[in-house]
């Protein structure tokens, strides 16, 4: 799991069995202090409340379908969580 | 699995219900010369480490999965499964037989671990 900021939307309606309600944004990976760190991803959000500018932590491959509602769906990245507070040294 | 040292804590209130009651830590991956890599990891804790602690990081969703009692389904991959006290090979950076840096970690963690 890692840190991101959701830096956008995404909005289908055309889209694969199970994901039907299932909400996805845009959101950048974050190395530990916060700073971007790779290429921006799409992902599902397994919290149903982020939003955008909100820091999250993603969880990446299979375990990332884990978090939404249906389990066998094509998911590679999910919002697990809504980060609140980080302390790094 | 990888060895890696606890630089730091992440709290969310919003969160999968898995993650409800667990401590979530960041963890540093390290190389063999026991260096911070560019990689980390945002892990459960099931060994109660702390900040600064040298652990051992499972990164694989069926083992960590198996340790949660969670099987089949649960959305987690990394997990603290246990406190390094060694790591014996030539040359390594975790011996505390070897380099006095070593042992400023190993003091460290002791320190840490004292109520």
């Amino acid at each position: 799991m890692q840190l991101a900021r959701v830096i956008g939307t995404l909005v289908a309606t055309q889209k694969a069995q199970g994901l039907e309600g299932v909400k996805f944004l845009i959101v950048q990976p974050l190395d530990k202090h916060r700073q971007p760190s790779g290429e921006p991803v799409v992902a599902a959000d397994g919290t149903a409340q982020a939003g955008p500018g909100e820091l999250v932590f993603i969880i990446a491959s299979r375990e990332a379908a884990l978090v939404l509602p249906q389990h066998f769906v094509p998911v590679d990245h999910a919002i697990a969580g809504i980060v609140d507070q980080v302390d790094v040294r | 699995m990888y060895i890696g040292r606890v630089s730091g804590t992440v709290v969310a209130t919003i969160k999968n219900e898995l993650f409800e009651g667990r401590k979530l830590l960041i963890v540093d991956r390290l190389n063999l010369h026991g260096q911070p890599t560019a990689k980390y990891d945002i892990a459960v804790d099931v060994v109660q480490a702390g900040v600064g602690d040298l652990v051992l990081v499972l990164d694989e969703g069926n083992s960590a999965r198996q340790i949660m009692g969670r099987e089949p389904d649960g959305a987690i991959r990394a997990v603290i499964v246990g406190i390094v006290d060694e790591v014996d090979f030539e040359g390594s950076p975790f011996n505390v037989r070897g380099s006095s840096a070593t042992v400023e970690h190993r003091t460290s963690n002791r320190a840490h671990r004292q109520p």
